[in-house]
């Protein structure tokens, strides 16, 4: 059996399900993510593993072992939430202790772990500030610490970078697959940002109306979608004739599928077009690799492999 | 441009002149007064002197009277936070529809006049025809009935139930600024119930209950209805004090003289106790 496993894990909310029979294996040391659009129950599954939801039906077992039957307070997993949920009224150092202080541990241990830990994530010099003297990036880092610090079977990340800006999100991606990679902490992060999912995690579980429309590699879910939703929410895709496919896998060529240029837009790296074809609007994504491309109002011929 | 700049003051000057000719004036008016002089035959002579001032803090009499409502005042504050919080706490717990129902529950009465809530107490508790005491004693658990008229138990008890809405809200305004996730993450880090709320709840309503607490002191030591009715001549604080100077030994300048005293101490214990909670607070709340 997996390290952590749901077995037809359900959740009605009066008469809607927000959960529905959802079924998850996850490895130890394994990143694994829950996306999906929202609402779709990422948030409800995350917190029935954390012990806050009571599953309506359905089961989880941690290790083997009945994690149901487990209180919140004693499941020893380590949580980030969306908000964080720091203590404003205590420091970082006291913040990132608090968790070690409550399975009581030994002071001169606490206090080493905590320096340990804010070294970690970077925050060794901010160990005596209050969380609101401190960036959104730098709190996403404290809220890490305290989850981290306690050593949890289990880190659940509930969308912990969406309240901070582009570039900065993409920064603590990379910082968080590093950490995550160097403590091999098995971690579960919920986010409805398919480009997180796919950078950050060893498998994808796409999740929509309560379920989990595939669970893989994100890879293997990129190329090989399971069902048209996970085709068309894992990036961009065309449906030409009855068959999907990836705008960046067409090509212009010297015949195939004729049509017109509709609208060229250049994004730096690559070239995005709609094309008017006789089977509907085609979206084509082409790298820029200098050389001239079809204009606006051109004719040219589209093809891809058949895969 | 310049009828301009001064519209905003011609606008409010109407309202300035009435808060100086009811509030301003009259204040005025009362410190002047507690400087002047009287005697029982001569009346009121507009002098200014000392003598109310020297009386009212040299004679024990007074110092008793402040004391005693100092004394009720912190009594009251401590008992509706000890009562409120909780309340509040549970409250702010609730679902939605019992929330809004004990919301109104609570602050329902604030709609009845102090007085007629003040009587409800009488009435329960009042000697030996009080309903409360006559069923207690016909049921043979007390002897004689529980003193509550004139006595400061009762005071405090009675003002207690009274000022407890502005603490309970003062309380769950802070409650509803708290993260809701907040109790949920101490929670996963190993902490039991208990431990959430004395580690992680009670210190950020911290500013909360104290400014509740500055509300119901101020309102309770300079409350008259409640002492008038419970205490009557009989117990006597400060502004029962100050009206029976004015009303019944006509004794106007001394009344004026514990009026402006009980007011200044006021002031100055609400003032420094929200200097003090600023000051605790800022760093960490801002
Ligand atoms: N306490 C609740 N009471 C009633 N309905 C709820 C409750 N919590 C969640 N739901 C419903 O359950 C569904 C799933 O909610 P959930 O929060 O798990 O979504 P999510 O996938 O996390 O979405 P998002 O990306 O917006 O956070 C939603 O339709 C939501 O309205
Ligand atoms: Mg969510």
């Amino acid at each position: 059996m997996a390290f952590l496993a749901l077995e037809g894990l359900t959740r009605k909310f009066g008469t809607h399900l927000a959960v529905d029979g959802l079924s998850l294996g996850v490895e130890k040391g394994e990143f694994v993510a829950l996306l999906g659009p929202s609402g779709c129950g990422k948030t409800t599954t995350l917190q029935m593993i954390a012990g806050f939801v009571e599953p309506t039906s359905g089961a989880i077992a941690l290790d083997g072992r009945d994690l149901l039957a487990v209180k919140p307070a004693k499941r020893g997993l380590g949580i980030v939430f969306q908000s964080y949920a720091l203590f404003p009224h205590m420091t970082v150092a006291e913040n990132v202790a608090f968790g070690l202080e409550m399975q009581g541990v030994a002071t001169a241990e606490r206090t080493r772990r905590v320096a340990e830990t804010l070294e970690l994530v970077g925050l060794g010099t901010f160990a005596a500030r209050y969380p609101r003297q401190m960036s959104g990036g730098q709190q996403q880092r404290v809220a890490l610490a305290r989850a981290l610090v306690i050593r949890p079977q289990i880190l659940l990340l509930d969308e912990p970078l969406s309240n901070l800006d582009a570039k900065l999100r993409e920064e603590m991606q990379i910082e968080l697959r590093q950490i995550q990679r160097s403590v091999g902490t098995t971690t579960i992060l919920v986010t409805h940002d398919q480009g997180e999912a796919m950078a950050l995690s060893d498998r994808i579980a796409v999740m929509n109306h309560g379920k989990v429309e595939q669970f893989a590699p994100p890879h293997e879910a990129y190329e090989r979608p399971a069902t048209p939703f996970v085709a068309s929410f894992l990036g961009k895709t065309n449906l030409v004739g009855g068959t999907t496919v990836r705008p960046e896998k067409i090509s212009f060529a010297a015949s195939g599928l004729a049509g017109r240029v509709k609208t060229r837009i250049f994004q730096g790296n690559h070239w995005l077009y709609q094309v008017d074809t006789p089977s509907g609007l085609v979206t084509v994504i082409r790298q820029n690799s200098g050389e001239t491309m079809p204009g606006e109002g051109e004719t040219v011929h589209l093809a891809w492999g058949t895969t | 441009m310049r009828a301009m700049k001064a519209a905003p003051y011609l606008l409010s000057t109407p309202a300035l002149l009435l808060f100086g000719a009811i509030v301003v004036v009259p204040l005025a008016m009362t410190v002047a007064l507690s400087f002047h002089d009287w005697g029982q035959y001569k009346g009121i002579e507009p002098v200014s002197i000392l003598k109310n001032w020297h009386e009212v803090f040299t004679d024990s009499y007074f110092l008793e009277m402040f004391w005693r409502t100092f004394r009720i005042a912190l009594l009251v504050t401590l008992l509706t936070a000890v009562l409120g919080v909780p309340e509040a706490y549970i409250l702010n717990r609730m679902r939605s529809p019992w929330r809004g129902i004990f919301l109104l529950v609570i602050l329902g009465p604030l709609l009845i006049s102090v007085v007629a809530r003040t009587l409800g107490w009488a009435l329960l508790f009042g000697g030996s025809s009080g309903i409360v005491n006559k069923a207690l004693m016909s049921m043979g658990v007390i002897s004689s009935p529980l003193p509550f008229m004139f006595t400061e138990t009762g005071m405090v008890v009675a003002l207690a139930h009274v000022l407890m809405p502005y603490m309970v809200l003062a309380v769950w305004a802070a409650l509803q600024r708290l993260d809701p996730q907040i109790e949920n993450a101490a929670v996963a880090l190993g902490a039991g119930p208990f431990t959430v709320v004395r580690r992680i709840v009670l210190p950020q309503i911290m500013p909360g209950i104290l400014s509740g607490g500055v509300i119901v002191f101020a309102l309770a030591a300079s409350a008259f209805a409640t002492p008038a009715i419970i205490g009557g001549r009989r117990l006597k604080v400060a502004s029962t004090l100050a009206y029976d100077e004015f009303l019944n030994t006509l004794n106007w300048p001394l009344g004026a003289a514990v009026a402006v005293l009980l007011l200044l101490a006021l002031i100055a214990i609400v003032v420094a106790s929200s200097r003090l909670v600023e000051k605790r607070y800022a760093q960490v709340f801002g």
